[in-house]
């Protein structure tokens, strides 16, 4: 199996520690599993719970951060000017317009490909974790190069994945490489995409057969839900609360969890009203 | 697992969808884990019924050499039908 090149420099290692921040990577693997929407909205949840909160968008060759989070307007600098020596990190820095715990580090353009290491991001977290409680970094789709130099700046990972065959795949192997880099403390999951009904089903993977092939704990659950594609079409994540979804709870409720809150992760399945629906419910009652 | 899930499963209704892409997940995996080519795993259960064939007459044409995985770990299995226990001269 390819192995991660091990960490040469562990000084942002021990800034994370010094500085009680923690840097959490949201990768997955395969493309397009919502990474960048969770990556979004966690950041909005944590700076909700009074956390003060950078994301930083590691996609380098398409970039999309700024715009979930409508600040691709308020961009000046970007981390190609910071680790360039050309700006302050401060004046990269964009803060949110109403979340204001929350800072974007925003990509530079996608030459940045050529030149960005592993080495830069860890320099880059080492300066971000003086500043910050926590430090999301939205790692771009595959295991290639870009994969490594984002998850080279944290000490924790969530495995984004949709309860899909290939999704769960390739999970499994970015998994395997985290695990062999040795250096997290911590790789949780996060099951996004669920049709409840398809689950019920018995046409699309549950998140009980995700966990049991896995075998990664997990972090939550969010549903699919038409809300997040509107959220991102004005820019203003669902974690904000303007309108009331299913997923905007799921991910108050995993920024909970990452804070060290017991919450408990509802049964996805489960919602009555009329008497077919109590069926329903009776026949997707939990009995393992 | 529900209710719903357990009837269905009673019922033999196993042939859903969700059933083979986690039974195709697995025998996947277990090869991705492992990194091994099925050309590879070829060569070890020709290698492995060699040695084995000394000892007992195997039938060749039914043995099975798969990787097999549960939590993170995996197992090699074999399966080799024995035709006939051979005298070993010692
Ligand atoms: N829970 C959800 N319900 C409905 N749509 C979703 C959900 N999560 C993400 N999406 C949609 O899925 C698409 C991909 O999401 P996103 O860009 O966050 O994925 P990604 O993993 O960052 O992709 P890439 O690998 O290209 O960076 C977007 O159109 C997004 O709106
Ligand atoms: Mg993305």
């Amino acid at each position: 199996m390819a192995q991660l090149p091990s960490s040469d420099s562990t000084a942002h290692i021990d800034a994370l520690k010094s500085h009680n921040c923690r840097s959490i990577v949201l990768c997955s693997g395969k493309g397009g599993v919502g990474k960048t929407t969770l990556t979004a909205n966690l950041g909005i949840a944590l700076a909700k719970l009074g956390h003060k909160t950078c994301v930083v968008d590691a996609d380098y060759g398409l970039r999309n951060l700024d715009l979930l989070l409508g600040l691709e307007s308020r961009i000046v600098f970007t981390a190609q000017e910071v680790i360039s020596g050309s700006c302050r990190l401060g004046q990269a820095l964009v803060k949110h317009k109403h979340e204001m715990n929350l800072m974007l580090m925003p990509a530079g353009n996608p030459r940045m490909l050529d030149w960005f290491n592993p080495e830069h991001m860890r320099n880059l977290v080492t300066m971000l974790a003086e500043s910050f409680d926590f430090i999301l970094i939205d790692a771009p789709a595959g295991v290639e190069d870009g994969f490594k130099n984002a998850v080279a700046g944290a000490n924790e990972a969530i495995l984004v994945v949709n309860p899909e065959i290939s999704s769960v795949r390739d999970a499994d192997r970015v998994a395997g490489l985290l695990s062999s880099q040795g250096t997290f403390d911590l790789i949780q999951l996060v099951v996004n995409r669920v049709r409840p009904r398809m689950v019920e089903k018995l046409d699309m993977l549950s998140i009980d057969d995700v966990l049991d092939i896995l075998a990664v704990p997990l972090l939550g659950v969010v549903q699919e839900d038409e809300q997040v594609i509107i959220s991102s079409n004005l820019g203003e994540p669902l974690a904000l609360g303007k309108q009331n979804s299913p997923a905007g709870v799921a991910y108050g409720n995993i920024a909970r969890r990452i804070q060290g809150e017991d919450v408990p992760i509802p049964d996805i399945n489960a919602q009555p009203a009329g008497f077919m629906d109590r069926l329903g419910d009776f026949l997707s009652t939990k009995i393992i | 697992m529900s209710i719903m899930e357990l009837l269905k499963r009673l019922t033999g209704n196993r042939n859903t969808s969700a059933n083979s892409a986690c039974s195709r997940l697995r025998m996947v995996l277990a090869h991705d884990r492992s990194d091994l080519s099925p050309a590879i795993l070829d060569q070890m259960r020709l290698e492995i019924m060699e040695v084995v064939s000394k000892y007992l007459e195997l039938d060749h044409t039914g043995s099975e050499l798969s990787l097999e995985t549960e939590d993170r770990s995996t197992a090699l299995v074999a399966s080799l039908p024995i035709r006939r226990v051979r005298k070993v001269a010692r």
